[in-house]
């Protein structure tokens, strides 16, 4: 007798029918589907796993802003310059290169090697890219990295000529770039992947669709398999890259995680060997459980407060510092965040090449208390008082840490008679809003494109429009800035863009608050990789125990 | 009933447009563009890429060329994923969203219509109260809750599932989030099928039918079932809308590669042009289903269909 005619005492169909309706409903509910084996497929060999933290937005390198997606083209594309297993500048598609007296000429020698179809890279195929770069049809996000050579910034906003881009291919092997100024981070920033080679032949070609997995061709050491969606993007080991035989392995796949808990769980079940990011709030656990496989390390960015500088009363420098002396980062470090972040006292995080140590804020090492006191007192002279109090609106972009970080500071502020209010809204209206100068206080961060102070200082020059969310205006810190652009000795020009980071430290048009870390799980087994600021980490220099 | 199908058809075309236009400017009004991050553009940056969207034009010209877009069958290019035009990631998207939703509903039902019919024969008898509590656990726990904590205990702890991720689209991915999709539908179905059971085993004919001598079984299968179910198929619309709607979600917590997940990520991005494709599959697909549902009325209910 069946389950489905069996009978209770009543005569009526017994619950053990139930588990021939879920088998029923199991089976109708794969219907569709491509049904594949049970149990979890074994891991093959020579295949590196990674969960990234967000969606690829391309993989043409002249439409990527994100730092998830520059991942992938690092192991796709070789640039002039390149990161080496430390995530330093090395060669790359350049062999080598000298550079004029005058700091301003750049000759580059390619390497001999080819794109994945066997076409020969030329010097043509990068002045190419960087004309379609800075061409304004293309609207290409990042093309203002490239104002750095000459005529770049006319052509791009319309005023110039393609021809007067001074990037030239002297012969097929030889590419001589001209800039605008000296800049000692020319060779830093050629890392970009806005300075990203593209192979003319296909793009010209296959038009938009050269990206397909199909059409695909790069100079790098993997090239794209397959990309679905919100799921993975698949790399295949490129045969033709000039020093295949040094790659570990064979494929790449990018999982696509929104959710980090859910990247972390795929990491904690051994479905992935790196989770680029972890969930900030699960650190004692993850300190406790998975000590061997958590990477903190510094990482160049800086988390910060903005002051409206052109309205009242943050055009007033007491109280800028005042609000700035009155927080204690340590304590939002060690007690509000606990993953690692380290205090700031200067805008440019320890560590950045072609620098010095950074300048700091002049009370970093006044006890907390005594801060207060002077803080309370510079109120009092900026016309505040317990009768009159200064009140005002801190705004942050959704996310629970710039909660936390926010009502720890509102908190300190009170201490010394302070009301602020709290307002979050997400991330594309906060940042709409800041670039109006539509707030008063504001949480903003700033991660560095290239290994160089001028990446983070240039924040707060005059003229660099919108981006300089404080609309900090200093004719000196202006003057500095530009002097250290014209120099060539690095020593010297390091000496010159710490007097304007002091500058900056000492009108505090931005508050620090912490530099960021880079925090992900990394499998014990994996070898090859090593901490570094700007958290770069070329698969190609990554293999297994 | 051709006559019926193409009256709603008919119905259903203005109400796309109008859906269209209101997610249209809607989208626009909101605060903050698709070109707004941590990394203010230059302004001459901006207006390229303004331009290069046809975002410099007036609203009304971009919304006429939205429509004619979509007349040409071009949902435009996605602003974020710019490798895909929004018709490739619909494409892309549909199949795993159609078979966890279509999975959802038929699992919902089957268990569900199978729970709650038991529970009103067994009424107010252990396997009943179970079957309720169980059902009303099923409705309380939202969606969010329910698939992390189904996530860790059997894909972390016991490893028996994937956490999480779609592999090849193999079975072993897809029970997990059709399951946390299925689950609050299964409770409500089984709650509102006892309710409707109950009331028609006591109803006259069943009495009748009874005193007549026919067996339980086919007075539970061939009568009291038939009528039990109407609710439950009247449901159906509702059901249907709110899988989709619930896959959202599950999607984005399992990482399904569904159209639900380019929903919430095209939002927060104010990718007009995905958003926009998104909404129109989902307001297409719940006029269809809702349509089907009538349908499927008509047929149960006689009444109904003299009435059409």
């Amino acid at each position: 007798m069946s389950d489905q005619t069996k009978r209770t005492p009543q005569g009526k169909p017994g619950f053990g029918a139930l588990g021939r309706a879920l088998a029923f409903g199991l089976g109708l509910a794969v219907v569709g589907g491509a049904a594949g084996p049970w149990a979890p497929a074994a891991q093959a060999a020579g295949v590196l796993r990674i969960g990234n933290d967000g969606e690829p937005q391309s993989m043409d390198p002249h439409f990527v802003s994100t730092v998830q997606t520059s991942r992938l083209l690092d192991d796709m594309y070789l640039a002039l310059v390149t990161f080496g297993a430390k995530g330093e500048a090395i060669p790359g598609a350049a062999e080598r290169w000298t550079i004029s007296p005058d700091g301003l000429t750049y000759t580059f020698t390619l390497r001999d090697h080819t794109w994945s179809d066997g076409t020969p890279v030329t010097a043509e195929d990068f002045v190419y890219s960087w004309r379609r770069v800075l061409d304004p049809a293309m609207g290409a996000e990042y093309a203002s990295l490239a104002y750095i050579i000459k005529g770049a910034e006319a052509y791009n906003s319309g005023q110039g000529k393609v021809e007067d881009v001074a990037a030239k291919a002297l012969d097929a092997k030889t590419l001589e770039v001209t800039l605008t100024s000296p800049a000692p981070y020319f060779l830093a920033q050629l890392t970009h992947q806005v300075f990203m080679p593209v192979p003319k032949h296909v793009v010209e070609k296959y038009g938009r669709d050269w990206t397909k997995p199909e059409t695909f061709v790069v100079n790098g050491a993997y090239k794209l398999a397959s990309w679905l969606p919100n799921v993975e993007a698949k790399l295949v080991k490129n045969e033709n890259f000039y020093d295949a035989k040094d790659v570990f392995f064979d494929e790449v796949i990018y999982y696509t995680y929104e959710d980090r808990t859910a990247m972390q769980k795929r990491y904690r079940a051994g479905e992935l060997d790196i989770c680029r990011e972890i969930a900030s709030e699960q650190i004692t656990w993850l300190r406790d459980n998975l000590a061997d496989s958590l990477r903190i390390a510094p990482y160049a960015g800086i988390y910060d407060y903005a002051f409206n500088t052109t309205q009242k009363p943050f055009d007033d420098l007491r109280v800028r510092q005042a609000l700035t002396m009155a927080v204690d980062v340590e304590a939002i470090s060690e007690k509000v965040l606990r993953t690692g972040e380290l205090p700031a006292w200067s805008f440019v995080p320890p560590g950045v090449e072609n620098y010095t140590t950074p300048a700091t804020v002049a009370w970093k090492d006044v006890p907390f208390k005594e801060r207060q006191e002077k803080a309370r007192a510079l109120l009092a002279e900026a016309g505040f008082s317990k009768d009159k109090p200064l009140t005002f609106t801190l705004r942050y972009n959704t996310s629970e840490n710039h909660k936390r970080v926010a009502v720890a500071i509102a908190s300190m502020w009170k201490q010394i008679g302070v009301s602020v209010e709290l307002f979050n809204t997400d991330g594309k209206i906060h940042y709409a809003d800041l670039k109006q100068k539509a707030f008063q206080v504001a949480r903003e961060g700033w991660i560095a494109d290239y290994n160089d102070p001028q990446s983070f200082l240039f924040k707060m020059e005059g003229k660099t429009g919108p981006l300089n969310y404080s609309g900090y205006d200093n004719p000196e810190y202006n003057a500095l800035m530009d002097e250290g652009a014209l120099t060539i000795d690095l020593a010297k020009r390091a000496e010159i863009l710490k007097k304007a980071e002091a500058l900056a430290m000492r009108d505090v048009p931005v508050m620090p608050i912490y530099y960021y870390v880079s925090k992900q799980l990394v499998s014990p087994k994996l070898v090859g990789w090593h901490d570094n600021a700007l958290d770069k980490h070329v698969t190609r220099f990554l293999s297994l125990k | 009933m051709l006559r019926f199908i193409l009256k709603r058809l008919m119905i259903a075309v203005p109400t796309l447009l109008v859906i269209i236009t209101v997610a249209f400017f809607m989208m626009r009004i909101a605060p903050g563009g698709p070109f707004d991050s941590e990394r203010a553009l230059p302004p001459e940056i901006e207006k390229n890429i303004l331009a290069a969207y046809n975002l410099d034009k007036p609203l009304i010209d971009q919304y006429a060329l939205y429509l004619g877009g979509i007349l040409h069958g071009d949902f435009g290019p996605s602003f974020k994923i710019r490798d895909f035009s929004v018709s490739e990631l619909i494409l892309a998207g549909a199949p795993a969203s159609i078979q966890l939703g279509l999975a959802a509903l038929i699992l919902a039902l089957s268990v569900g219509v199978t729970l709650g019919t038991l529970a009103a024969l067994h009424q107010n008898e252990a396997g009943d109260f179970a079957v309720m509590g169980v059902a009303m656990v099923g409705i309380v726990i939202p969606n969010f809750v329910m698939a992390p904590l189904l996530s860790l205990v059997l894909g972390v702890y016991w490893g028996i599932l994937p956490t999480s991720g779609w592999g090849d689209g193999a079975l072993r991915y897809k029970i997990l989030p059709i399951f946390a999709l299925a689950l609050p539908q299964i409770a409500y179905i089984a709650r509102l099928t006892r309710g409707s059971m109950v009331e028609v085993l006591r109803s006259n004919f069943v009495r009748t039918a009874r005193a007549k001598g026919l067996g339980e079984r086919l007075v539970v299968m061939r009568h009291t079932l038939k009528a039990g179910l109407l609710p439950v198929v009247s449901y159906l619309g509702p059901a249907a809308a709110a899988v989709t709607t619930g896959s959202v979600v599950v999607e984005t917590i399992f990482a399904v590669p569904g159209i639900g997940t380019y929903f919430v990520n095209a939002a927060l991005n104010r990718d007009y042009p995905v958003v926009m494709g998104v909404v129109i599959v989902y307001a297409s697909l719940i006029i269809l289903l809702n349509l089907a549902v009538d349908l499927l009325y008509g047929l149960i209910d006689p009444k109904l269909r003299r009435a059409r």
